[in-house]
């Protein structure tokens, strides 16, 4: 790695050196093979892969409810290998609780994260209200479509007072046009809000679209591939994809993809 | 609807119906005297004579098992909350827990008169051990069947073991323990009388004392009419109670589970 050092507080988020492995049976299944990677304050990172490469797993790492067999997690530049608590996380399936109310399960996780009650259902219902699903608000989330659990589990995670949010392949389970209406509002609040976010996609556009930098990872046991910084302006226009740099990225980014399988 | 509730109510209540009349018929044409079997008209008649004294003793046998199930629920409930917690605690106990249901109910219930007397505390004690084993092994079931999706994100965020205790295991427990509920609140009636049978001097266990020492076969068919009264109100206080508080699911059974999804 070169630049900053650790201690430097550009960095929200360094990954050192981790390794991982599972016991398959008898034998150790190495997942993550001393991968690195790091995240400045304000940046948008996305990781791509294949799948069962080991985005989840790296996910559980850093978020500290699994420890590593080698390397370091550092946020802050203070190492908190193993600790939880520290970040804020949007998984795959939206992961509501279906016995509280949409308002309540943002709220209980915002009081999870620290927030006091009130102040939690206060924002709560003032988001809710401004995404649009302020009529949902005391419904059950089995009420809500696919898309809109998403909205709330994704809002959950960007009221949570931590700095860095860890999204895992949130939209991957939704329909191609809802994909691109959340992709749109994903971009829309991150933009006029500007966190620290690493994001876990397997698809290419999704991934050069939405981020600043983009690591790619190649199958178990995971190293990064390559490193690419994306060049569009922010803003990103929603039409970035027309852009002839647009094509030629994803083109690099398919062949490595391809050509490590 | 309208035509599932007819059929779930009207069916047994014409099953009932048509019973009690082949019952009726046969007594009146056989001729079989009344003190061998009574038609259900003298056992009607026979209640209608003894209300004042029956209703005496249904109000003892409601109270009693009121305060009964009650108190087992929340043994019960804390047994395995408990046992949950402290894992250790469970191969500890369970040898206990079995022996403490394979005692016969007339033995265990000798032996609480014998070192508490007559009064309140032994029944209790005993429809407490009556009344704690089936929430206790169904709440237990509940609590470790907490979704893993669920249980993944509460980690992620920092979640301590007291909030995944309130927030996750808890209430996914509480369909689980509405079923051990519904199975105690059929017992516990049954218990009640025998405990009553035992020693003491007002309920329908007693009343089922005297007109057994009497021979009056009405006054036994009149004890079973109430036992089965009671053991019906209690089964439906319960499943109101479940009613009220598991809201959440969607109205098809065993949908909410792929809300998470
Ligand atoms: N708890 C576990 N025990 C054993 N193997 C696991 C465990 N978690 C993940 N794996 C394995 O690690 C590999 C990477 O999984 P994962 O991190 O979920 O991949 P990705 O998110 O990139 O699709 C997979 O082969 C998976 O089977
Ligand atoms: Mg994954």
């Amino acid at each position: 790695m070169n630049g900053p050092k650790d201690s430097d507080n550009g960095y929200k988020l360094v990954v050192d050196g981790i390794a991982k492995s599972y016991k398959r049976g008898k034998e150790r299944v190495p997942v993550l093979d001393e991968l690195s990677l790091n995240v400045r304050a304000g940046e948008f990172v996305t990781l791509i892969g294949p799948s069962g490469s080991g985005k989840s797993t790296l996910f559980r790492l850093i978020g500290g409810v699994e420890k590593p067999d080698g390397g370091r997690v550092l946020i802050d530049g203070g190492d908190v290998t193993g600790k939880s608590g520290l970040i804020s996380y949007m998984p795959q399936q939206a992961a509501l609780f279906p016995w509280l109310s949409v308002a309540g399960n943002i709220a209980s996780a915002l009081v999870t994260a620290g927030a006091s009650k009130q102040e939690a259902k206060a924002l709560a219902a003032e988001w809710l209200d401004r995404i649009g699903l302020g009529a949902f608000e005391a419904e059950y989330p089995h009420v809500l479509s696919g898309g809109m659990q998403q909205r709330v589990s994704f809002l959950r995670a960007l009221l949570m007072k931590r700095d860095l949010m860890c999204l895992d392949e949130p939209f991957a389970a939704l329909d191609a046009l809802t994909r691109a209406d959340m992709q749109k509002w994903l971009l829309e609040l991150w933009e006029a809000d500007r966190r620290s976010v690493l994001f876990i996609t397997h698809s290419i556009e999704e991934a050069l679209l939405l981020s600043d930098r983009i690591y790619v990872l190649s199958a178990a046991p995971a190293r990064v591939v390559r490193e690419i910084a994306v060049p569009f302006a922010r803003p990103r226009r929603g039409d970035v994809w027309t852009d002839p740099a647009f094509i030629s990225l994803k083109q690099e980014v398919l062949a490595l993809l391809e050509g490590r399988r | 609807m309208g035509n599932k509730t007819l059929r779930t109510i009207g069916l047994p209540v014409v099953t009932l119906i048509a019973f009690i009349g082949l019952w009726q018929l046969y007594c009146n044409l056989s001729g079989i005297a009344d003190y061998t079997l009574p038609a259900p008209s003298d056992i009607a008649k026979r209640m209608a004579d003894d209300r004042e004294l029956l209703w005496s003793h249904f109000a003892a046998t409601l109270k009693l098992s009121f305060m009964g199930l009650g108190l087992g629920l929340l043994v019960g409930a804390a047994i395995a909350v408990i046992i949950h917690s402290v894992p250790l605690f469970r191969e500890a106990v369970a040898p206990l827990l079995v022996i403490s249901q394979n005692i016969p109910l007339i033995a265990l219930g000798a032996l609480l008169m014998i070192w508490f007397g007559f009064d309140l505390t032994p029944k209790l004690i005993l429809l407490v051990i009556v009344c704690f084993f089936p929430v206790t092994m169904s709440m237990l079931t509940g609590l470790g069947q907490a979704e893993p999706h669920l249980r993944e994100y509460l980690g992620m965020i920092g979640a301590s073991r007291w909030e995944r205790m309130k927030r996750l295991e808890f209430p996914a427990s509480l369909p689980y323990l509405f079923t051990g509920l519904k199975m105690a609140a059929t017992y516990v009636v049954s218990s009640a009388t025998v405990a009553e049978w035992l020693g003491a001097n007002k309920g329908i266990g007693y009343y089922l004392q005297l007109r057994f020492k009497g021979f009056d076969a009405a006054g036994v068919f009149g004890s079973i009419v109430c036992i089965i009264a009671l053991s019906l109100v209690f089964f439906g206080i319960v499943a109101l109670l479940e009613r009220f508080i598991i809201r959440w699911r969607p109205s098809s059974r065993g949908e909410w589970k792929a809300v998470s999804k």
